[in-house]
């Protein structure tokens, strides 16, 4: 320390005599010593991104210092309360004056003028066009005597408001004398203009008339911002001692700012790192059990070049072994043992591949009726979906007819909120690519997909494949018999035409956790899809309905490690500060600040399916969602609705029956974490299933 | 249960004495007394006894008392009924007026008087009675993740043990982790298994699962036993049944007893009975909703029209603390069969009984349409 006392005592404005020559060099990169603590600070906070943050920490400490500072005892070396004095003050000054003048004599001006903004920033101006001019004649005083001169200054103003206002008019001056006398005025201020941004903007204004046209607004200009106000609000000072108040009209918008400024950077950030990589979309592949979905996908990823040679060789001979050839490609996908001796997918098989514009994240539902809980899952998470029917004569009308997933499976999705649908036609092989059979599985498909469920016609698009022997995968087909009469997109490129779903990346962070597993190294993880917000590595985070708060440690995004993660992201987070057990599968991670609602009564608009028991009151039944499932009973029926008008048709009925909608309350036998339907629409879904059907999907209005 | 002794003179006064043999006896006790009643029953009380030197000593003495109850207290678990009240006979040990309660017990006889034995309670003594009436079942209702031991008899659904845990989903390149979670599952679900299921007292064990758990868990819990020689398992191997359910809640317990194989094996169908006539009666509001009511204001309404054909009514009503309300709901039973309407009392301790009870407690199954209730009724509804 004995080092940097010696330093204080330096006269820096021989050390800075050819400081103004060299503008465009920041003033650390010339000066080598370490004068003391307080510069060392500083440079910290001068670094781009910090700075954001470190404003923000200096606006509170701008406010307890204003009530203390008339105790007037200020000790040198500074104390950590008058540390951050000295930052906020300089922060102030900078925005004045910009990178024009060196911070040394900055700190010096704010120590000489004890805190005081007003004060400081006169005696830096007086500095630096003195300096500049010649040879300094302001070497530092005694520290005793300096106080004396600053207290009485402080009295003089305190008394005399007149004085204040000239001693400011003066200041204005001075800038521009400062300006003017530069040697070469106009680039030496556009470098400083292009190195610090908005803040320089001070200097293009150097006279007072042009700060009293509103034709130059300069939202970030704080000169002119603090012009009119000390010269009009003079008599309003009066009774203030303390010229700090030049500070406070700004300062008390600034947490405000800030607020914004934090917004801003999640859509910003968002753009910084996305914007120049492929968009991306989250595909559900869905239809009934034996269409055919594993293995389309799975030959997809293969023929894509996700899955080596070597692999699939391995697949082959195995899957030979078990009398299983035909699910070669579906192994892919249905990596359980118990999975691929069955034949039939029963949890979400994920896997991601890269179309030319697009990232996919490809999540392979189950087709089996026992798993539709699962599917549930998986279309929750989903933007976009593939539904897969099989054309074999016999197998799509099973598939369709009510017993059948196809139609439960549509319509899941569409309540769940995807919008787009590409319908693959599969296995037409097995009909020789008849024409004739393609149409009449389109016609069926459409009139049921646009009258029942709801889908848009231009969303929707019919294809022919063969998921078996890879036919319109990656590439338009070569068979004759088809080429005659198809010449529409293959299914690469119909998944590449997707359209993206806007991010809600600016809302508040909240993430249904999909799944708990343990981790290689410390921690434990969990999945989940991100559906509004974004988190970044080394967040703190909160596990509702726990209520417990957990410590991002990392962050992982299809088993790439990443710094931040943003709404529609499928990520891995690892987490910790939280027991594993507490963690289960249907929680909500989501930001502390603004955590999410826990609920066990919601009030919600229902449409039910077609079913086969009407929904009365206290109706049990599985309340699906997100991640979640659990029991609920409809507590009360309030209205029946007319299904498109949304009119109340009726007032307390005894009972809903198929195809009607209505309003109820429902109460959930544990809490859950919801959102209203107008508020986040992910997390304001929701199913209800009943004995293994899906009865209801319904739309929270009210939590209660 | 057995029936020791019946004093009922005409006008419905009088006692009876009963012995309750196994836990499920308790619940019907539970049913029978209500507020009011008198109890007589063996006890054990501490009784503090001054000498003539003012020295006091305390003695717990068995004792028996007769208590007039105030209130009543079923622990479903363990299957104890405590009955709170003052004691209304002469005791040399304990004061008139001065309170106590009764633990009822299996295998512990309990005398009880009522001052109006209805048709209600008359019928709750004779099912109670019955001794074809007991049959044992455990069943197991899971899905990944979660699991449902219970024990049904003819007239409970025990949950004995519920298991939660998460298992880790499938994740590429790691299904062992997924495996292994699904193996610790079904451990604990075995373990549940083995401590509350009495393969001597139960006939059979279900095992009702959406998709193939069952027979993962099945499968698992053989192997299990030859590992460890386990022979209680291995014995009893053929009690196991396998069924479809479409969840691990307990409420799809009803799917599982609407099944067809299992109503074969079990003796007494009453469970099954009432699964299968709450599903007519939500059917018919579906198709017919002028033929189904429910609400205990709707269904008296018809049953004045003698319109009712079946009556689903919830032992709720009849342990009510209203007594005018039971007297309504008993009036009703009686009315209705006087009608040659059939009466099914659901036991509120069944899942089928549990969703009778949301909806009111009281549904009715109409002979004819009668749309007129629903109509006049709009206005004035109270729930």
């Amino acid at each position: 320390m004995a080092r940097h006392r010696s330093v204080r005592g330096m006269n820096y404005d021989e050390e800075y005599e050819g400081y103004f020559d060299v503008y465009g060099h920041s003033v650390e990169e010339d000066y080598c010593g370490s004068p003391s603590m307080d510069q060392y600070m500083y440079d910290r906070s001068k670094q781009p991104d910090m700075s954001a943050f470190m404003q923000t920490v200096d606006d509170i400490a701008e406010e307890d210092h204003e009530v203390q500072d008339h105790g007037g005892a200020i000790n040198y070396p500074l104390d950590p309360m008058e540390e951050g004095k000295l930052q906020s003050c300089l922060d102030e000054l900078r925005s004045v004056v910009g990178e024009s003048v060196s911070e040394t004599i900055l700190i010096k001006a704010i120590r000489d003028a004890n805190f005081d903004i007003e004060d400081a920033l006169k005696r830096v101006l007086d500095n630096s066009t003195s300096s500049s001019a010649a040879v300094s004649e302001t070497a530092p005083l005694p520290q005793r005597e300096r106080k004396h001169r600053d207290r009485n200054r402080k009295e003089k103003e305190t008394d005399d408001p007149e004085s204040k206002a000239v001693a400011l008019e003066k200041v204005r001056e001075e800038i521009q004398n400062m300006a003017l006398s530069h040697g070469f005025p106009g680039a030496a201020l556009k470098v400083v203009a292009a190195k610090t941004s908005k803040r320089s903007h001070g200097f293009d204004i150097p006279s007072p008339a042009s700060d009293s046209t509103p034709s130059t607004p300069r939202p970030y200009d704080r000169l002119g911002a603090v012009s009119p106000a000390s010269s009009t609000c003079s008599s309003r000072r009066d009774d203030s001692p303390g010229a700090e108040k030049i500070g406070t009209p700004e300062e008390t918008p600034s947490p405000i700012r800030a607020k914004i400024k934090k917004k801003v950077n999640a859509q910003e950030e968002y753009q910084k790192e996305r914007g120049n990589m492929k968009e991306k979309v989250n595909l559900v592949v869905i239809g009934h059990v034996d269409a055919g979905k594993s293995t389309l996908m799975g030959h997809l990823l293969y023929l894509n070049g996700q899955v080596n040679k070597k692999l699939m060789h391995k697949y082959e001979q195995e899957s030979k072994k078990l009398g299983k050839q035909s699910f070669v490609y579906a192994w892919v996908l249905d990596e359980t043992g118990e999975e691929r001796s069955r034949g039939v997918t029963m949890d979400i098989g994920q896997s991601h591949f890269e179309t030319e514009h697009k990232e996919v994240i490809l999540l392979d539902a189950p087709g089996h009726k026992d798993f539709i809980p699962n599917m549930i899952l998986g279309a929750a998470q989903a933007d976009v979906a593939i539904l897969v029917v099989d054309a074999t004569r016999g197998e799509f009308e099973t598939g369709f007819e009510s017993g059948g997933q196809t139609r439960e499976h549509a319509l899941l999705v569409r309540s769940l909120g995807v919008s787009q649908m590409a319908v693959v036609v599969n296995k037409l092989d097995n009909e020789k690519w008849s024409q004739k059979r393609f149409e009449e599985v389109k016609k069926t498909l459409s009139q049921f997909l646009i009258k029942h469920v709801g889908f848009r016609e231009a969303d929707l698009q019919f294809l022919p494949c063969s998921g078996l022997t890879g036919v319109n995968l990656i590439s338009r087909p070569e068979i004759e018999e088809l080429r005659s009469w198809y010449t529409g997109p293959c299914l690469l490129e119909v998944i590449d035409r997707f359209q993206c779903p806007e991010r809600p990346v600016s809302k508040p962070f909240r993430m249904p956790i999909s799944d708990v597993f343990k981790s290689v190294g410390a921690g434990f993880c969990v999945a989940g899809r991100i559906e509004t917000g974004f988190i970044q590595n080394g967040d703190k985070a909160m596990v509702m309905p726990q209520g417990e708060s957990v410590l991002v440690k990392g962050l992982t995004l299809e088993d790439v490690a990443r710094h931040s993660a943003f709404a529609g992201d499928q990520v891995v987070l690892t987490l910790s500060g939280i027991d594993m057990a507490l963690v289960t599968m249907g929680s909500v991670l989501c930001d502390p600040a603004n955590p999410i609602r826990v609920t066990t009564k919601v009030q919600a608009r229902i449409v039910l399916f077609n079913i086969q028991l009407p929904v009365t009151k206290g109706f049990q039944a599985l309340f699906h969602h997100q991640s979640l499932c659990e029991q609920a009973v409809i507590k009360r029926i309030i209205c029946q609705l007319h299904k498109s008008t949304g009119e109340v048709v009726r007032e307390r009925p005894r009972c809903l029956t198929k195809n009607t909608s209505g309003m109820v309350v429902i109460e959930i036998a544990r809490p859950v974490c919801v959102e209203l339907y107008k508020d986040a629409k992910e997390l304001g879904r929701f199913m209800l299933r009943v004995g293994g059907s899906t009865v209801a999907a319904g739309m929270i209005t009210e939590i209660l | 249960m057995k029936l020791i002794h019946r004093n009922i003179d005409k006008d419905g006064k009088g006692e009876v004495t009963l012995m309750p043999d196994d836990p499920e006896d308790i619940w019907h006790a539970y049913n029978l007394i209500s507020e009011g009643d008198s109890v007589k029953g063996s006890t054990i009380r501490k009784v503090q006894t001054e000498t003539a030197t003012g020295s006091s000593q305390s003695n717990r003495i068995r004792t028996t008392l007769t208590v007039c109850v105030v209130s009543t207290d079923f622990d479903t678990q363990a299957c104890v009924l405590r009955l709170k009240g003052r004691n209304i006979a002469e005791n040399p040990y304990v004061k008139m007026g001065a309170y106590h309660t009764l633990d009822l017990e299996p295998n512990r006889k309990f005398t009880l008087g009522k001052a109006h034995w209805d048709s209600v309670f008359l019928e709750r003594v004779e099912m109670a009675c019955d001794p074809t009436q007991n049959a044992d079942l455990a069943a197991v209702v899971m899905q990944e993740g979660l699991a449902h031991v219970c024990l049904v008899t003819s007239s409970m659904t025990l949950v004995r043990a519920k298991i939660e845990n998460t298992v880790p989903r499938k994740r590429k390149g790691n299904a062992a982790q997924h495996e292994k979670g699904l193996h610790r599952f079904y451990e604990n679900v075995m373990q549940a298994i083995l401590r509350h299921v009495n393969f001597d007292v139960v006939k059979c064990v279900l095992v009702a699962s959406p998709g193939f758990v069952r027979d993962q868990f099945f499968e698992f819990m053989m192997q299990q036993a030859l590992k460890t020689d386990n022979k209680q398992l291995l014995e009893n191997k053929n009690k196991f049944l396998l069924l479809h359910s479409s969840s691990g809640f307990k409420h799809s317990l009803r799917e599982v007893l609407s099944d067809p194989s299992v109503q074969s094996k079990l003796a007494d169908t009453k469970a099954a009975g009432e699964v299968k006539v709450l599903d007519s009666f939500y059917s018919l509001l579906q198709n017919e909703p002028a033929r189904a009511y429910y609400g205990l204001k709707h269904v008296e309404v018809a049953h004045q029209a003698q319109a009712v054909e079946t009556l689903l009514i919830t032992d709720t009503l009849f342990r009510s603390k209203d007594l005018t309300e039971r007297k309504r709901c008993v009036a009703l039973v009686d009315g209705v069969r006087e009608y040659g309407g059939t009466v099914k009392i659901f036991s509120s301790l069944h899942p089928s009984g549990e969703q009778l009870d949301q909806l009111t407690g009281v549904a009715a199954i109409l002979r004819y349409p009668m749309p007129e209730i629903e109509e006049e009724d709009h206005a004035d509804d109270s729930d």
